[in-house]
């Protein structure tokens, strides 16, 4: 036991002080901190497009209507009313004086119209923001002249009233739905994720061991199997670390920047106390799915005889996550489906699809025991197969990729009689 | 208490890598392997330290079965430089040292005591990718060492070494011997083992083909080397009875003979044909053994 945490350490502390951690955790936050403020980047780089615009008002009545409008609506954007010809107000445009001339004038049923002049025909903000005021004023108008009070009118854009009621008292409700939708995501995302990047690691580690021949002393040390899970959990510990630092900075930022965004997000996601059982079976089938896919990449790891060939060896498990992946944004539309039952409780998916219909739909206690207890069978029996394969392919060098090998590598530990 | 190969056989499919293997390697002191490439001498170190199943048969160190629970005793280099290209020399040592047990005060002192013995204190915090190939191989065997194991196995631990490095090496590794530790090692450089074994054992397509002490090997062995130096003609010696091999250098010629006693014939035949320079009788060295014993059985 003391030499697994010892090799657990050693994988855990190599990876956290390598360059490439340090490099893709601070990438990431990065990345969040734009996220946070991306109000204050977007203000920063729209702030060319402020505009003086020039209005030549044919109508007389209008141009107060629409300079309200707009003061309420946009600082950035401000009217000046030109009183010289439409020629002259082009020429001050082309001359930069202002930004865009606009002449409003009423058409043949006594309707705003407007024609807005600008040095590019780029559609422009302050095109669509002006083009929206006077679509309004527009409305005011003609309902105004049909005698439409304001009641009416609200009442007559009010979206219809529409409320279902799932007669299975045990079905879920809409928020919980709409919760479990939103957790679904986040585990499918991060599992994918998890897979991708921290299962080509422990390859890559595995593969690295093998090709410096630094594993024959490795495994004369320590046995294979120790070896193999203390790398495993190491990574894993590894994994924990990078995406703590992550949500504990988002938290962070969320926080101080007191964004509507953060708690839109919340509000999205249903993260609630309510959810705790959701949440439980996340973390159930996340460290599953780990594990699965995990002692995968590490058998295959040590099939490797260079580190260049494990990107090569690994794809077929990468597909293997997209796949689940995949099948998972269709159970989100339909997670009764036949096709999504099934695949439920294929090992590979089950982390990814049962975790979905758990969320979404009631399922009876022993259809998800039955999905954990093949799981966690299929995780031993890989785990087996991996360690014997790993101790086997670590003495096997040669350009070796293919399943003869893997069979070869079991053989090599095998006792003939 | 000894190291026991019992009647051990490993098979890889239908080749036979290691046939019938029956030896016992005392205690304390140094033991040699030879064989050429393929003879199965990494196979049976593997197998010695667990990282190989024996299809049959039965290895024990002091009447016991080595498993991990008896890896702080035992220290391995491998043939091939098994060492993390990218990790620096010390944390190399420190990790490798307490996976075989040791605690991190005793690995950083018995690490400075081979760094300084083996004139490489510098490299400490240098990775290993930087080194030489020869520093490379004495880290390499600084992790072998480090934790001071009783069953030390050294699989061809001075191929690619210059010779400076080779006596740096030799003279630890006999120090070690001399300290009580048993060591295996393998080699294909007969002046080594002939150097520093009193025991030995010759694998041939993973069969035995000599084994013992080397003294007793040599005497059993009858055939001797002469070699003869004068201004008189020698080609009539190759056609005397008892001579088996002759060859012509510069000033003389070297013979093999079958025993002692051809040697004492030759002399006489050879008294008064001219003058006589030097005229000495050799035991014969393991290069001849080896050839004999591996090349008689190509024929």
């Amino acid at each position: 036991m003391n030499k697994f945490f010892i090799v657990l350490g050693h994988t855990f502390f190599t990876r956290l002080k390598s360059k490439s951690f340090l490099f893709s955790t601070a990438f990431i936050l990065l990345l969040l901190t734009l996220f946070a403020n991306i109000d204050t980047i977007v203000h920063y780089f729209m702030g060319d497009d402020e505009g003086k615009i020039a209005v030549i008002d044919e109508t007389d009545e209008l141009y107060p209507v629409l300079e309200k409008a707009l003061a309420d609506l946009d600082d950035r954007l401000t009217l000046e009313k030109f009183d010289a010809s439409e020629e002259k107000g082009k020429e001050a445009v082309q001359s930069g004086e202002y930004d865009g001339l606009l002449v409003i004038s009423y058409d043949e049923a006594h309707f705003p119209k407007a024609v807005f002049y600008e040095n590019d025909a780029v559609e422009s903000w302050n095109q669509m923001t002006i083009e929206q005021q006077l679509q309004q004023i527009k409305v005011a108008l003609a309902t105004e002249r049909s005698g439409i009070d304001e009641q009416t009118l609200s009442a007559i854009y009010e979206p219809v009233q529409f409320e279902k009621v799932a007669l299975d008292e045990t079905a879920k409700t809409d928020e919980e739905l709409n919760a479990a939708r939103g957790i679904v995501y986040i585990m499918l995302f991060v599992l994918y994720m998890a897979v991708i990047i921290y299962g080509q690691m422990i390859a890559t580690d595995v593969a690295t061991e093998k090709s410096s021949r630094v594993m024959e002393i490795l495994i004369s040390s320590a046995s294979p199997i120790t070896h193999l899970f203390a790398k495993i959990i190491g990574i894993a510990c590894l994994g924990i670390t990078q995406m703590l630092i992550i949500f504990m900075y988002a938290i962070w930022l969320f926080k101080t920047k007191g964004s509507e965004l953060a708690d839109a997000l919340i509000e999205e996601f249903g993260f609630s106390v309510e959810n705790l059982a959701l949440f439980i079976y996340a973390l159930i089938f996340f460290i599953l799915g780990y594990l699965l896919y995990a002692t995968i990449a590490a058998m295959l790891g040590s099939l490797v005889s260079r580190v260049e060939d494990v990107q090569q060896l690994t794809m077929p498990l990468i597909f293997l996550v997209m796949i689940a992946f995949f099948i998972a944004m269709f159970g989100l539309a339909a997670p009764d489906a036949k096709f999504i039952t099934i695949t439920s409780y294929i090992p590979f998916f089950t982390p990814m699809i049962m975790f979905l219909r758990i969320g979404m739909l009631e399922i009876p206690a022993w259809e998800i025991g039955l999905s954990i207890t093949v799981l966690i069978a299929t995780i031993i029996l890989f785990a087996w197969l991996s360690a014997r394969i790993y101790r086997g392919g670590v003495l096997m060098y040669g350009p070796s990729r293919s399943l003869k090998d893997m069979k070869q590598a079991f053989l090599l530990t095998k006792k003939e009689n | 208490m000894s190291l026991r190969i019992d009647n051990v056989t490993k098979k890889f499919g239908d080749h036979i890598a290691v046939d019938n293997l029956q030896l016992e390697i005392p205690e304390k002191g140094l033991f040699g392997f030879l064989g050429g490439n393929g003879a199965g001498k990494t196979t049976t170190f593997r197998m010695i330290l667990g990282l190989l199943d024996p299809t049959s048969g039965e290895i024990t160190w002091n009447g016991q079965k080595i498993d991990y629970g008896k890896s702080h005793l035992i220290g391995y280099l491998p043939e091939e430089r098994g060492l993390y290209p990218k990790l620096k020399v010390k944390d190399q040592l420190v990790y490798l040292g307490r996976l075989r047990g040791m605690r991190k005060s005793d690995i950083e002192a018995e690490m400075e005591y081979w760094l300084d013995r083996f004139e490489i204190p510098h490299y400490a915090n240098k990775k290993v990718e930087e080194l030489s190939k020869g520093n490379q191989q004495k880290i390499q065997f600084i992790s072998a060492v480090i934790h001071r194991p009783s069953l030390l196995i050294l699989d061809e631990p001075f191929s690619g070494l210059d010779p400076i490095n080779v006596e740096m090496l030799k003279e630890a590794v006999i120090d070690l011997a001399d300290d009580g530790t048993t060591i295996v090692f393998s080699s294909h450089q007969m002046e080594h083992v002939e150097e520093m074994c009193e025991n030995i054992c010759i694998l041939r397509a993973g069969k035995t083909v000599v084994k013992g002490n080397l003294a007793k090997i040599k005497q059993s062995f009858g055939k001797k080397n002469l070699n003869i130096y004068g201004d008189m003609p020698f080609d009539s010696l190759k056609t005397m009875p008892g001579v088996l091999r002759y060859q012509e250098v510069v000033g003389g010629c070297k013979l093999q003979i079958e025993n002692e006693s051809v040697s004492q014939e030759i002399l006489k035949s050879l008294s008064g044909k001219g003058f006589l320079r030097r005229f000495e009788l050799e035991e014969p060295t393991l290069n001849d053994i080896f050839i004999e014993k591996v090349g008689e059985r190509y024929e």
